[in-house]
């Protein structure tokens, strides 16, 4: 319960006598699932109306007993500990300037198997594995082109490819130690890799967030399921980034470069921060000195920081080597890490393998580097360079989600099954003009989980974003985020578009 | 730490003390409106002076009647210095160094913020005011309390000691200054009675009403009452333990040099001065020199400690 601070409020008010003291039972229903339909999509939850997975059976168990208000009232509990918890997530508007707004949570978790998670986290591992050898040999020797495995023509219009880092040999040979890959799960139950974002992944704050407000809102459950605990993901993060550190120090000094509270994910940039101890930086906090060290300044003076969880893109990050009007970032800071004097997570450049279409050519990146077949299948992607499936792709818009390459946030997308023909008219002028900067994909069913809708659960469609670390050691966080679309039949899970998120529970079972 | 972590601090911790200190300020001239016959009473007018504010002020609203200055002080989005935006800026402040402070303050300024937004309506009726001064008053000691019980010692917590010390000694000499416009001619006869009474709703504004009865006088006169507010060492809010806590927290600093030199200096100028025996009118003057004194405290303060101000280049 929330203590008010207002003194009025807890006065205490007499009954009157005779009256029955019975909430309103007319209004409060029992939940029902006889009703509860996710049509042909697969349901993480419910395998036909009224029937529940064998793993869901004890949470279901407790909705039966539960009545509608008392769903509600959990909600609501929920709702209210995320604003006195402060956690929010910023949005840019015209007219109101920065709105910080309550982080939109779902009570409901998501729940998987942990036979079922294993396959999916050493997927994961492969993946990115092979990515960042594929980004090695991309500012190298470039091999996976001279075998003709990747054309050279998508790397020469990668708008994220960086001339300045070709040459460059980062610390462990890493490039992406942060990944977070979208999946999702088809009609047919099969687990998807979506898209995997190399940059500067977010999420993963509130990952850890959703659990702690799940502990108060569920707490009988967590007894009987146990999840796995997600509570290390600070811990791997600090060691794989002090690992970075050019000086042999117990402590080296490890800082988050933010872009400042203005950026949609600063909750994340200081959560996270002060989950490892680390410092919290702006541009305007860090100075690069002639010998090519990064300081930052401090009350007692400039002090030396070794390893830079930057959170700020490759464009902005410095203007002396990127776009000179950047006033969020720091001169100098490539120069320092060429130089070997400052870690940095991502490393520049990495980016290169964040575009949707190096995407369609990740099943050949992990045959190439690893002689492997991939553990997590790829959505089935038409990349509209090549003429056959170019062709496929403007007779088929109709049912096909067309993609630009380098857009994130579900911006600038075709969503074929629900477009005018206008819009389709625009989308085949934009692919004719520049085939390589588009991919197409089928519209896949993702699957859904019950979620809180009023005084009901229906069934709302969920991805799932695990975040890998790539150091010494490779780390996948247990489970990930859950987005839901909180619209009805919608399926756009960014929170900047109406979408959600849920706990997810990684969860042992007897088979 | 950084420079620019320790000014977020700094003034986090001035701007929540700024909102109690309003939130004090408004108690202490509605009680002494309410003590105070019709037609003597000075009415609210002061406050707007008493804050420094006169120019925002003017250009918001029109009229200083009590209506339109409370909600001035309490509400109004555009007076940086009322207890909303005080909130908002502590709030904001606190944003920037949520790794360095510990989490549950976090929570607590949030929660006040919170409070003063939704409850904004309700303190701006004179049935609702004094709750929802009592409410910003008793959210900021908590807050306090919370960091002095749970806060590490290093330099976070003493610029959060410092600005919440400065801003206090500041506040303290703007209370004061509530009372000093003579309100009554010498000759008048219920004169003393009144004076009397005023003196104790500045007392009781500060929470020091009891502290006075028990450790200074049981009378209370004004002699006694300015020494006890500027000079006792004590008292937590009085003048000179404000900037003696201000002065222990620079000690601590690295190259806390220029700093400490500003802090003796207004130590001195307050040792010299026996406010007891000064006039209204001196008082009122004197109250200036000390708050000038506390304005080359911060100068010196930033000039030393905080980032340099960003240069922001004009666009055609």
């Amino acid at each position: 319960m929330r203590t008010s601070l207002h003194p009025g409020s807890t006065v205490y008010q007499p009954q009157p006598q005779g009256l029955k003291l019975v909430s309103s039972q007319e209004d409060n229903m029992p939940i029902e699932l006889k009703e509860y339909d996710p049509g042909p999509f697969f349901d993480e939850m419910m395998a036909g109306k009224n029937r529940a997975r064998p793993l869901a059976k004890e949470i279901i168990g407790l909705f039966r007993k539960m009545d509608s208000g008392e769903l509600a009232t959990r909600q609501d509990a929920a709702n209210l500990a995320i604003k006195e918890m402060g956690i929010t997530f910023t949005v840019y508007n015209e007219n109101d300037g920065m709105i910080d707004r309550n982080w939109p949570f779902d009570i409901v978790p998501r729940i998987i198997e942990k036979h079922e998670w294993d396959r999916i986290e050493a997927g994961l591992k492969q993946r990115v594995k092979a990515l960042n050898l594929f980004i090695n040999d991309l500012y190298h020797e470039q091999k996976i082109i001279r075998d003709g495995v990747f054309p050279a023509e998508v790397l020469a219009e990668s708008k994220n490819f960086r001339p300045q880092c070709v040459g460059v040999n980062p610390p462990l040979g890493v490039w992406a130690h942060i990944c977070g890959s979208d999946l999702v799960r088809d009609a047919d139950g099969t687990m998807y890799v979506l898209e995997d974002n190399l940059r500067v992944p977010s999420g993963v704050s509130y990952m850890l967030e959703n659990r702690l407000v799940t502990k108060r809102v569920f707490p009988e459950l967590f007894e009987s399921y146990a999840p796995l605990p997600v509570d290390d993901y600070p811990t791997q993060l600090y060691e794989m980034l002090a690992a970075l550190s050019p000086r042999n120090v117990k402590r080296p000094t490890v800082a988050v470069l933010t872009p400042g509270i203005y950026n949609s994910a600063y909750f994340e940039h200081a959560y996270l921060a002060m989950e490892m101890g680390a410092e919290l930086v702006e541009g305007r906090d860090l100075f690069v000195d002639d010998d090519d060290c990064v300081y930052m300044r401090t009350v007692s003076g400039l002090q030396r920081v070794d390893v830079i969880y930057r959170r700020i893109d490759d464009e902005f990050m410095d203007p002396e080597a990127f776009r000179d009007d950047s006033v969020l970032g720091v001169p100098g800071l490539l120069r320092a890490w060429k130089a070997r004097k400052v870690g940095l997570a991502n490393a520049p450049g990495a980016g290169v393998a964040d575009d949707k279409v190096v995407y369609a050519f990740v099943p050949e990146i992990i045959r190439y580097y690893l002689d492997e077949e991939p553990g997590i299948p790829n959505v089935p992607t038409y990349r509209c360079m090549y003429p056959e499936e170019r062709q496929y792709v403007l007779d088929h818009l109709e049912d096909l989600v067309i993609k630009p390459a380098n857009e994130s946030g579900g911006y600038g997308m075709l969503i074929g099954p629900r477009s005018t023909k206008a819009e389709r008219k625009t989308f085949a002028g934009l692919i004719k003009k520049n085939p390589r900067n588009y991919i197409a994909q089928p519209t896949l069913g993702l699957s859904t989980v019950p979620t809180v809708v009023g005084q009901c659960l229906e069934p709302r469609h969920v991805d799932l974003r695990p975040f890998i670390l790539s150091g010494r050691k490779t780390f996948v966080t247990t489970g990930g985020l859950t987005r839901v679309a909180l619209r009805k039949g919608s399926l756009v899970v960014n929170s900047s578009q109406g979408g959600g998120s849920k706990d997810t529970w990684i969860v042992e079972t007897d088979n | 730490m950084l420079s620019r972590v320790a000014e977020n601090i700094y003034w986090l911790a001035r701007y929540v003390e700024r909102a109690e200190n309003t939130a004090r300020l408004i108690r202490v001239n509605s009680h002494l409106v309410l003590d105070t016959p019709s037609g003597i009473a000075p009415g609210w007018e002061p406050l707007v002076d008493i804050t420094g504010l006169r120019l925002q002020f003017e250009t918001v609203e029109r009229e200083p009647n009590e209506r339109n200055i409370v909600r001035f002080l309490i509400g109004d989005a555009h007076n940086h210095g009322s207890i909303l935006s005080s909130l908002a800026a502590a709030r904001e402040n606190c944003r920037t160094v949520r790794e360095v402070l510990p989490r549950s303050s976090w929570e607590k300024l949030n929660e006040l913020y919170l409070f003063a937004k939704e409850n904004v309506q309700s303190g701006l009726t004179k049935s609702g005011r004094d709750d929802f001064l009592d409410g910003i008053i008793s959210g900021s000691q908590q807050l306090v309390g919370l960091l002095g019980s749970v806060m590490y010692r290093d330099e976070a917590w003493h610029f959060s000691r410092i600005g919440r010390n400065l801003e206090r000694a500041d506040m303290t000499t703007r209370i004061i200054d509530v009372r000093s416009t003579d309100l009554f001619p010498d000759d008048m006869l219920e004169s003393r009675s009144l004076d009397t009474l005023q003196w104790i709703s500045v007392l009781r504004s500060m929470s020091g009403y009891q502290t006075y009865r028990r450790h200074v006088a049981i009378r209370v006169s004004r002699a006694d009452v300015l020494d006890f507010l500027f000079h006792n060492p004590l008292f937590p809010r009085s003048f000179l333990h404000c900037i003696s806590a201000v002065d222990d927290g620079i000690g601590k600093l690295e190259n806390s040099g220029p700093a400490l030199r500003g802090i003796r200096a207004l130590k001195l100028k307050l040792r010299r001065v026996n406010v007891a025996e000064l006039s209204q009118a001196q008082l009122h003057d004197f109250i200036d020199v000390l708050q000038l004194g506390i304005i080359d405290l911060h100068n010196s303060l930033a000039a030393t400690y905080f980032p340099p101000e960003l240069e922001l280049e004009e666009t055609g």
